[in-house]
């Protein structure tokens, strides 16, 4: 079932003929001709779109919280600053088809009354980047964008602003503040940045995959979107697939593909044909589950039923010979190195985690040190400032909560019982 | 602090100060330039210097210290020297379980250079970063403006080799 990506094998899509030959920018020119900005986002919310940046918010509500006040400026921010660890949907999403994201941004522009929008997009992504920034230009010369839009007297500027390295920035207030200069450190809700976001507006921020499924939705109805997935969970999914599998790579689905059937039979299976140790369902952000979970259904709600989350579906896979003390290092030493500083529990929690986690690892660690770092997650989860510090507690905490027994034998033994990381080899 | 005149050097060339200012115009607020104006001073330069940022700090009308504090929080910016190529190895959980540290090491000892060090000819800077958003191309790194996927010693040899041909042709 392929949305998002029906045109993968449409050559030169990424030029506007060829795009505007496949349907493209129909949806919007009926925004500008036949439906009411109000109607768009009706359609939006009666489709039950949710956010694809991981915290899932209903994509219509959002844009429905923006003041109507003409006098108020308004901003659209794509949110293209793709940084969670395993996933990497947005980027093939802008490298292959830039005018799907442009289109999406432009119909929800002309429903909030939005006359100018930024993508944010990490500054390593250069190449999707440039990809966009030519898509920019030929909407501009075709009309898509600009003064008076096909005759609608609707205007509206998209411009690109290049991140500069900092995962922090992924977090939607802290995006605001590094496109207005600033340390990306987020900032203090309420006021909401449909209130007040970007330059003190009323400001919608987006997903890349939440914009990119909006031409679409206009196109075949809240019906037919809402009769993809599940009833709460709706429309496709990219599932970005990394790690110890035979086919890593982007997979759109239906929501509710089971977990089992999206390992094995998409992507492969496990590498060498091991067994599945441990996968990671929603990003390093949300807690990791094991072999019993492989049935679970890869949908919102079906995923917090079993104590995790869809996240931003980027999914990684682990065979039997991972230590995982040594994959929730590695997780730790992320959070560690991406905290802003700004807050003290996600500041000093984060180093003290790694620290263990490393003594552990190294066969250095004491017994005390495995409820100490359940104790210290939980003091993060929760009471930190924003999401970065409730991201961090999750590989902890679900690490401990279904290994247990790894940390202590790594403990008891003083040892890593894995040796020379057999999982964490490189292969040719 | 405010900028003293005479220590607004003449760093940064005419054609770069064009363009931040050019910058500077294209939004609500000059401050949101901050971010392409050191993009663009650390493409001429190299690198990010004192005197450099407190040109940017004055073209832009906004304090120096505001200059600063970004260009330290974003790790894509250096306040050292690097050489030509910035060799920027992932090292996240995906590219981790697929060997991305034996890679690391592979070049650290290739190199003769530590992680964050810089060959004595001035060529190549190791370098260890976080996700890099390809995990389907696990071992992945960043040279520049490219990813390099899949990753192994041999295609490691192949890359440095190219590198080197290429920085000679250019000179």
């Amino acid at each position: 079932m392929r949305v998002l990506f029906k045109h993968l094998d449409v050559p030169d899509i990424d030029q506007i003929d060829v795009y505007l030959r496949e349907g493209g920018y129909k949806a919007f020119e009926r925004c500008l001709k036949e439906i009411t900005p109000e109607d768009v986002i009706d359609i939006v919310t009666k489709s039950g779109l949710r956010g694809r940046g991981g915290a899932g918010f209903p994509t219509g509500k959002k844009w429905a919280f923006i003041p109507k006040d003409p006098n108020l400026k308004k901003y659209l921010c794509c949110n293209a600053d793709e940084s969670e660890p395993g996933t990497f949907k947005d980027r093939e999403l802008m490298l292959r088809n830039p005018h799907q994201l442009i289109e999406g941004m432009a119909i929800c522009c002309h429903a909030i009354g939005s006359d100018r929008a930024y993508i944010y997009i990490r500054g390593e992504f250069v190449e999707p980047a440039k990809k966009l920034e030519k898509a920019l230009l030929e909407a501009y010369q075709r009309g898509y964008l600009g003064q008076n839009i096909k005759g609608s007297g609707f205007n509206l500027d998209i411009q690109i602003y290049r991140g500069a390295g900092a995962y922090i920035c992924g977090e939607e207030t802290a995006l605001l503040n590094s496109l207005e200069g600033l340390r990306g450190e987020p900032r203090f809700r309420p006021p909401f940045p449909a209130i007040r976001g970007l330059y003190d507006g009323p400001t919608v921020i987006n997903n890349v995959e939440t914009l990119c499924n909006v031409p679409h939705i206009i196109n075949n109805g809240a019906e037919w979107f809402a009769s993809i997935g599940t009833g709460k969970s709706t429309g496709t999914k990219i599932f970005c697939v990394s790690g110890h599998v035979n086919k890593p790579g982007n997979y759109e689905l239906p929501m509710g593909t089971p977990a089992r059937e999206l390992i094995f039979e998409h992507a492969g299976g496990i590498l060498d044909g091991k067994r599945l140790k441990a996968f990671i369902p929603g990003g390093s952000s949300v807690p990791m589950l094991t072999e019993q979970h492989l049935d679970v259904n890869l949908d919102f709600e079906s995923l917090l039923a079993v104590g995790s989350m869809l996240g931003s579906a980027g999914v990684i896979v682990m065979n039997e010979d991972t230590c995982i003390v040594r994959a929730t290092w590695n997780m730790a030493k992320f959070y560690e190195h991406e905290s802003c500083g700004k807050c003290t529990p996600c500041r000093e929690g984060t180093a003290w985690m790694r620290e263990m986690l490393e003594s552990i690892e190294h066969g250095i660690g004491k017994m005390g040190y495995i409820d100490r770092l359940v104790d210290v997650a939980n003091n993060i989860n929760g009471r930190s400032f924003c999401g970065l510090g409730d991201a961090s507690a999750q590989p902890v905490l679900s690490s401990i909560l279904h290994f247990r027994d790894e940390y202590e034998t790594h403990i008891r033994e003083g040892r890593c019982p894995f040796g020379s990381n057999s999982g964490f080899a490189l292969r040719s | 602090m405010v900028i003293p005149n005479q220590l607004a050097s003449t760093m940064i060339s005419e054609e770069s100060r064009k363009r931040i200012l050019e910058s500077r115009s294209r939004y609500p607020a000059a401050r949101s330039a901050v971010l392409p104006a050191l993009y663009i001073v650390q493409e001429e330069q190299g690198y990010l210097t004192d005197e450099s940022m407190e040109e940017v700090a004055e073209l832009l009308g906004i304090p120096y210290v505001d200059v600063t504090s970004v260009a330290t929080f974003y790790t894509m910016y250096s306040n050292r020297p690097v050489g030509r190529y910035v060799l920027a190895v992932c090292t996240t959980l995906s590219c981790s379980l697929l060997g991305a540290e034996h890679l690391v090491d592979y070049l650290s000892r290739k190199l003769g250079v530590k992680v964050g060090e810089t060959t004595s000819d001035g060529l190549f800077t190791l370098w260890t970063v976080e996700c890099l958003g390809a995990c389907s191309g696990a071992p992945v790194m960043m040279v520049g403006d490219k990813y390099y996927e899949n990753l192994t010693p041999e295609k490691l040899d192949e890359i440095l080799d190219n590198l080197r041909r290429e920085a000679e042709e250019q000179g």
